[in-house]
């Protein structure tokens, strides 16, 4: 038989397994830097002020951003108060209620959602709430959050809801439990930790946006007293620090980032964790 | 439960039933209003503009606020040019890396890369732009741009001043790190996707593990496949801060990618805070609306070819 | 060459006349802590139809993979004993098993035509593979593993087209006329006519009787009527141990064991 080319398809195979990984060392490469880079110039950079001083003027030096800091958890959540009930509560349409050619719109129209630029966002609900209000808000910021997460959450909501057996709804069903109940009581329940996972990683998501608030939410170098007033967000201090010509908020530039970086891998490695469980209680 | 009690307790459910179906579908129904709020919302900012500019505004490439004139076409072209660039460094590295991660890399190492490049797409645009401004565009300046122009000059893309740093290319490079996650995990679903048969089919055959990904992977999977380079191409496009923060943001149409340059996004970014009067603002959020029909119609390129390319293969397999 | 006399054979005085294609010694797979394959020993004669029996989930399928290797894509999967192929110890240290698959082919229970491919590329893809670019010699292979499939006259006017416009019966066909192409000295058959209906089964039976001419054939069946009618010996497998093993008809008309004539008369299984 033929075996002529065995050498040359073994070389092929091993040729192909090299360069593939280290296409895979190529991609995990960057996540590696910038993670380096955020420790050496980040992680030293911070200090006790960072965390509980407002920034400092240019030229000052010392400051930190516990504005910024507790912005970025009021902007979330007020996104998740607006978010997370209309995501929620539109997934379990699309599981319970599903089947239609409806629905079929539905997550189409969340899918393309999903691919809307940040920026438009931001745009759109400059228009819609920051020229009536007569100037950005942080209530627009939270609104702005809260409107990306929505087809996020209903997605994953959708996802997680069908994955718990037809059996315990037909089994509540049949005990004469109302549609809406078994609904409440035993699907959502049952799936309730693949849900709150999906609202971590959705906050987790626009945690980190900046495009949407840069008009919105606007910053604030101090404290906003009202959901009326602009308000501080880490990412946007990122942004504004980092584009600025001076050492000194650099500095705190690479901090925010290492902070900010810290809560976003925090979350997305914690509801790994969450995740797995579930997994195995399921085998 | 006696007869009795059992009819109004049945209606009361029924009425609990529909009242919480209604409630769930209207907030479904929040999707369609978001989309019509958002094309809404950018053509009512855009009038002032597109009265003013018609369809010039699409093909003029003058971008001048002070003497309010506006022109799409510099971004447009930048967005193009920066999204060519990512998608050409992209789609080969997470292709094969999704092959990798899919076919040929030993079990072990399989998860551990997997929640790496997970984690990747967490990592925030503007953590991944702070990164772009302070490490990796001193790195292009020196020694990246002189050795490419030094190698390649003689293409005009290569030509010109390379001690910017701040460029189209680095725009491009930043696009890429940000959408090699996305394509990688979606292609890695699409090739999980394929039905283990027609692997056995070709390791029955004596074929290589690569073989086997060529003729019973890849060639099944090549639609699934394309489908995940245009989403990853719908995310290139709109793409807003890290590029903002390393292109340069110049209004000008070039042919090197040392220069500066802008995108769609990017310009909206940095200008719209600083845009006063009737014109200037609309313009920027007529630069909306078309990165907005750009960008979606990408999209919906993109689903359609991931819906049906799972259609057949989504049936549960026996 | 064989070291240890086989229980189940010596017990038949098996003689095979073409000899002896494979023979296996102490084999057992374990699936992670599962030992689903229990020291089986048993031998296949050369140029003649084996048919494996038993109940579902008895090993039958676990069995039929060892000896290709195939068990190997599993991770969880380990296997211990001594397989040889003609004398030529497939478990050797150094021996691919991408070179025991080309010697020991595989047609599956659900036909896997390659969806992409054309009839004709889907017969050569394997010779594709080894090298083989001559155009003429690959049509020549065609129209001979195409014959030997018997599907030659239902495609010959259309070798072009898409593997997955034939019917299912066809499909399973051009399967195994894909798997003859690279002319393997062994053909495993898991379950090739489950999936199918009664004339396309029949088709399937008919080949098989044909290519014991020229091929050892190793098939799974679940199919008592197929085992009698189209092989020549039968082994009969219970939870992973191969309990007798011997002349077709000797298993159906008279078989030495209670489970073995329980289970092919068919009071379980
Ligand atoms: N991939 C696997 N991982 C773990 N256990 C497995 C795996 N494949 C098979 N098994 C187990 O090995 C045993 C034998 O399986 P096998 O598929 O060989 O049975 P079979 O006789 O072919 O059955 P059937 O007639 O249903 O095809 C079964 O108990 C099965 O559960
Ligand atoms: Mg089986």
């Amino acid at each position: 038989m033929t075996v002529s080319n065995h050498n040359w398809r073994k070389f092929k195979n091993a040729f192909m397994q090299t360069l593939t990984f280290v296409c895979a060392i190529l991609v995990v490469l960057p996540l590696v830097l910038v993670f380096y880079h955020l420790v050496k110039e980040g992680f030293s950079a911070l200090n006790w002020n960072f965390f509980t001083k407002l920034p400092k003027a240019v030229g000052e030096h010392g400051g930190g951003m516990v504005n910024a800091i507790a912005g970025t958890f009021i902007l979330l959540l007020q996104a998740a108060i607006f978010g997370v009930p209309i995501g929620v509560l539109g997934g379990v349409y699309l599981s319970e209620y599903g089947g239609s050619k409806l629905n079929w719109w539905i997550r189409f129209a969340a899918d393309i959602l999903n691919g809307v630029p940040s920026i438009t966002w931001g745009v759109v609900v400059y228009g819609l709430l920051v020229v009536p209000m007569h100037g950005p808000s942080a209530l627009a910021g939270g609104i702005v959050l809260g409107m990306m997460m929505i087809p996020l959450v209903m997605r994953t909501t959708e996802e997680v809801l069908q994955l718990v057996p037809g059996g315990y709804r037909e089994a509540a069903m049949a005990l004469g439990i109302a549609k809406w109940k078994t609904t409440v009581q035993i699907v959502i329940r049952t799936a309730l930790k693949g849900i709150v996972t999906g609202v971590l990683l959705a906050l987790s998501r626009v945690a980190g946006e900046t495009a949407p608030l840069i008009f919105t939410a606007f910053g604030n170098l101090g404290w906003a007293h009202k959901l009326t007033e602009p308000i501080a967000a880490m990412p946007l201090l990122i942004f504004n620090y980092a584009i600025s010509p001076y050492d000194d908020w650099h500095r705190q530039a690479w901090a925010g980032a290492f902070v900010l970086l810290m809560l976003v891998l925090a979350i997305n490695v914690g509801v790994r964790f969450l995740t797995r469980d579930r997994f195995k209680q399921k085998a | 439960m006696n007869p009795a009690n059992r009819q109004p307790d049945r209606a009361k459910s029924q009425h609990g039933d529909s009242a919480f179906k209604w409630l769930t579908l209207a907030m479904a129904l929040v999707i369609f209003v978001l989309i019509g709020l958002i094309g809404f919302e950018l053509l009512r900012g855009a009038q002032v503009s597109m009265h003013k500019f018609g369809w010039r505004f699409l093909v003029s490439s003058d971008w001048d606020p002070v003497n309010d004139v506006y022109g799409a076409l510099p971004a447009i072209f930048g967005t193009v040019v920066s999204s060519l660039i990512a998608l050409i460094i992209a789609v080969p590295i997470s292709v094969a890396t999704a092959v990798y991660l899919t076919e040929l890399a030993p079990q072990w190492l399989r998860q551990p890369l997997i929640m790496f490049i997970e984690l990747l797409a967490a990592v925030p645009s503007v953590i991944l732009g702070l990164w772009g401004i302070f490490v990796m565009v001193p790195f292009l300046r020196d020694p990246v741009f002189p050795f490419l122009q030094k190698y390649l000059g003689f293409l005009p893309l290569f030509k010109g001043p390379t001690y910017i740093g701040s460029s189209m290319l680095a725009g491009g490079i930043i696009v890429a790190i940000m959408i090699i996650p996305i394509i990688t995990s979606v292609s890695r679903e699409i090739l999980r996707s394929v039905p283990g048969l027609q692997r056995e089919a070709a390791y029955a055959l004596g074929a290589t593990r690569w073989e086997v990904t060529r003729i019973a992977v890849l060639s099944y999977a090549k639609k699934g496949l394309f489908g995940a380079v245009i989403l990853g191409l719908g995310r290139a496009l709109g793409e807003t801060m890290a590029v903002t923060m390393v292109i340069g943001n110049s209004s000008q149409i070039v042919a090197s990618l040392f220069a500066p340059a802008n995108t769609l996004a990017s310009v909206i970014a940095s200008e719209f805070n600083e845009a006063t009067g009737p014109i200037y603002p609309s313009a920027l959020f007529e630069l909306g609306l078309v990165l907005l029909g750009v960008t979606v119609l990408v999209n919906i390129l993109a689903q359609l070819l991931l819906k049906t390319f799972a259609g057949p293969s989504v049936k549960p397999q026996h | 060459m064989p070291a240890t006399p086989n229980p189940a054979t010596a017990a038949t005085g098996l003689n095979f006349p073409a000899g002896t294609a494979l023979t296996a010694r102490g084999l057992s797979v374990h699936f992670g802590r599962n030992k689903v394959l229990k020291e089986v020993s048993i031998d296949i004669a050369a140029k003649a139809v084996t048919a494996i029996i038993g109940p579902s989930g008895c090993g039958k399928s676990t069995f039929l993979r060892a000896l290709n290797r195939m068990h190997e894509l599993n991770p969880d999967a380990r296997m211990e004993g001594d397989i040889r192929l003609f004398g030529d110890d497939i478990y050797a240290r150094g021996v691919e098993p991408v070179i025991v698959r080309r010697r020991v082919g595989m047609v599956f229970q659900k036909s896997n035509p390659f969806p992409t491919m054309s009839i004709a590329e889907n017969v050569t893809v394997g010779l594709r593979l080894n090298g083989l670019r001559d155009k003429k010699l690959l049509a020549e292979r065609i129209e001979q593993s195409l014959q030997m499939a018997a599907l030659w006259d239902e495609v010959k006017d259309r070798l072009n087209a898409p593997a997955i416009s034939l019917s299912g019966g066809q499909q399973q066909r051009l399967c195994i006329a894909r798997a003859l192409a690279v002319q393997p000295e062994v053909l495993l058959m898991d379950e090739p006519a489950s999936a199918l209906d009664p004339l396309a089964t029949q088709k399937i039976e008919d080949l098989i009787v044909h290519l014991k001419k020229d091929y050892t054939i190793v098939i799974v069946t679940h199919n008592m009527q197929q085992a009698a009618r189209s092989s020549d010996y039968t082994a009969f497998f219970y939870l992973g141990e191969l309990i007798e093993f011997g002349p077709t008809a000797k298993i159906f008309t008279n078989p030495s064991q209670k489970r073995t004539e329980d289970y092919v008369t068919g009071r379980f299984g």
